[in-house]
């Protein structure tokens, strides 16, 4: 639960709500960006962020974000951030 | 892999645990009178074992597993109360998976699931709210848990339901506060503690200064960590260094992701939604004062508590632990998880009498994983 993963800012879809997607180990999902934003939204795309629990929580540089991804996949985290997601979207439709 | 050399750079690897193996043996730190460092964070527990730091380690360097993970410290009474909450027949209960299986006094959310309680894993408190919207006829409760990494998001999540005038979301809050119960420890005659790794994440949210306590009134080092084996292996020879020379500071290893005052947007939203609650129930730990939060009057209408009438909001409930469980000791540092009359019997991770064996962040569960189901069976 404590372990962020990094991802790829790559569409702001809710500038209102500061939702942006996200491009995480392949999967997009939606992120909110609000503790990152420190300009115009629009400006946040290409970043990479550290995501916790669907929130922007620091930007990284993308060397930063290579490295942890590597780590957390040997630690299993990236599959289970991944399978956290599925559950989620499969909350979302019912399919529980 | 218990080998420098199969870490992503053994060159730094080795050279780190060379130069810490110099600085143990300049303290004169030995088995028989190990320097005892705490861990705080169940996500580096697991680093440790994962990557064999605790073999590869100078043997005067013990590693003492500290309370840092939420599902491990959830006492059963609030267990019971999810269960409780979930069961209305109105409520769809959400909660992030890790949860899901730690025991309460009659069953585990899982269970209770099985039984036909509507509750739903989420990624994110987000995807509760986004529950809330699509189901205005039911009561979305989210299942708020964590430290102050998941804070901010719960509290984000809350002032989002508020600007929506959402009226079927309420949180049921349950987040801890980490400096806490560290003053709870080193408060306690019986730890042995020389020094602590900090948990990198939440100085990510709340920076380094809350843990000036720590040096400043304890004597004690204090290094903030991130999660890779050779931050934890360059955080432990930071911790020597400052024990060699005699100043105990807050140090922080981790700043390319660790500002040291925080993320001041975490921070503000952490502040305006909650407050302390006088004093919170951790399991094995009891009750430690100011180490929850509740949320705030304002936001009175999204706190499950006062909504449906269940938890701090009537009085605390007393659950006594499993007979035999020794998570509260694990905990501490008193024990190790091996020494659990317990574990690898009552208790595995199928049959699991506590949270510490369910957690994937829990020392149990580390020790299982790598190498204790081994180690049980002999």
């Amino acid at each position: 639960m404590c372990l962020g993963i990094p991802g790829q800012i790559v569409e702001i879809t809710d500038e209102a709500r500061m939702m942006a997607l996200a491009e995480v180990s392949g999967v997009r999902r939606a992120v909110n960006v609000a503790c990152i934003a420190d300009g115009p939204l629009q400006g946040l795309i290409g970043e990479w962020a550290l995501i916790h629990v669907g929130f922007a929580m620091a930007k990284i540089d993308e060397d930063e974000a290579a490295q942890t991804l590597a780590a957390l996949h040997e630690l299993g985290e990236t599959q289970e951030a991944l399978e956290q997601m599925a559950a989620g979207d499969a909350a979302l439709e019912g399919r529980v | 892999m218990k080998f420098a050399s199969e870490f992503r750079d053994p060159k730094l690897a080795r050279a780190l645990l060379s130069a810490i193996a110099e600085k143990a043996d300049a303290i004169g730190a030995t088995r028989e009178k190990p320097v005892h460092i705490m861990e705080i964070c169940g996500g580096h527990t697991h680093s440790i074992f994962r990557y064999g730091l605790d073999k590869l380690i100078h043997e005067g360097i013990e590693f003492i597993h500290g309370p840092g993970c939420p599902v491990c410290v959830l006492p059963r009474a609030r267990v019971d109360e999810c269960i409780e909450l979930a069961e209305r027949p109105e409520v769809i209960f959400t909660t992030f998976g890790d949860a899901m299986r730690v025991p309460g006094s009659k069953k585990s959310l899982i269970q209770a699931k099985a039984d036909g309680a509507d509750i739903r894993m989420v990624y994110s408190p987000l995807d509760a709210l986004e529950l809330a919207r699509r189901n205005p006829d039911r009561e979305v409760v989210f299942f708020g848990l964590g430290f102050e990494t998941t804070t901010p998001s719960t509290a984000l999540a809350i002032q989002q339901a508020a600007r929506e005038g959402l009226k079927n979301f309420t949180v049921f809050c349950n987040h801890i506060t980490v400096p806490e119960p560290i003053k709870a420890l080193l408060d306690d005659p019986y730890m042995m503690l020389d020094g602590f790794i900090g948990p990198g994440h939440v100085s990510m949210v709340i920076g380094i200064h809350p843990y000036d306590f720590i040096a400043q009134d304890y004597g004690k080092p204090i290094v903030v960590a991130g999660f890779e084996p050779t931050d934890l292996l360059q955080s432990v020879l930071m911790v020597l260094t400052q024990i060699e020379q005699g100043q105990p500071r807050v140090e922080n290893q981790y700043g390319r992701v660790v500002p040291e005052n925080g993320n001041p947007v975490s921070l503000a939203a952490i502040e305006d939604v909650y407050e302390k609650r006088p004093s919170f129930e951790w399991r094995g730990l009891g009750e430690i004062d100011a180490s929850g939060l509740r949320i705030r009057p304002a936001y009175r209408a999204y706190d499950a508590e006062e909504k449906f009438g269940i938890g701090y909001a009537v009085g605390r409930r007393e659950v006594p632990e499993v007979e035999g469980c020794a998570c509260g000791q694990v905990m501490t540092g008193r024990i190790k998880p091996t020494q659990c009359p317990q574990f690898g019997k009552g208790c595995t991770p199928e049959t699991a009498l506590g949270a510490l064996m369910v957690s994937s962040e829990g020392a149990c569960a580390a020790y299982w994983q790598y190498g204790g189901a081994r180690s049980a069976a002999e």
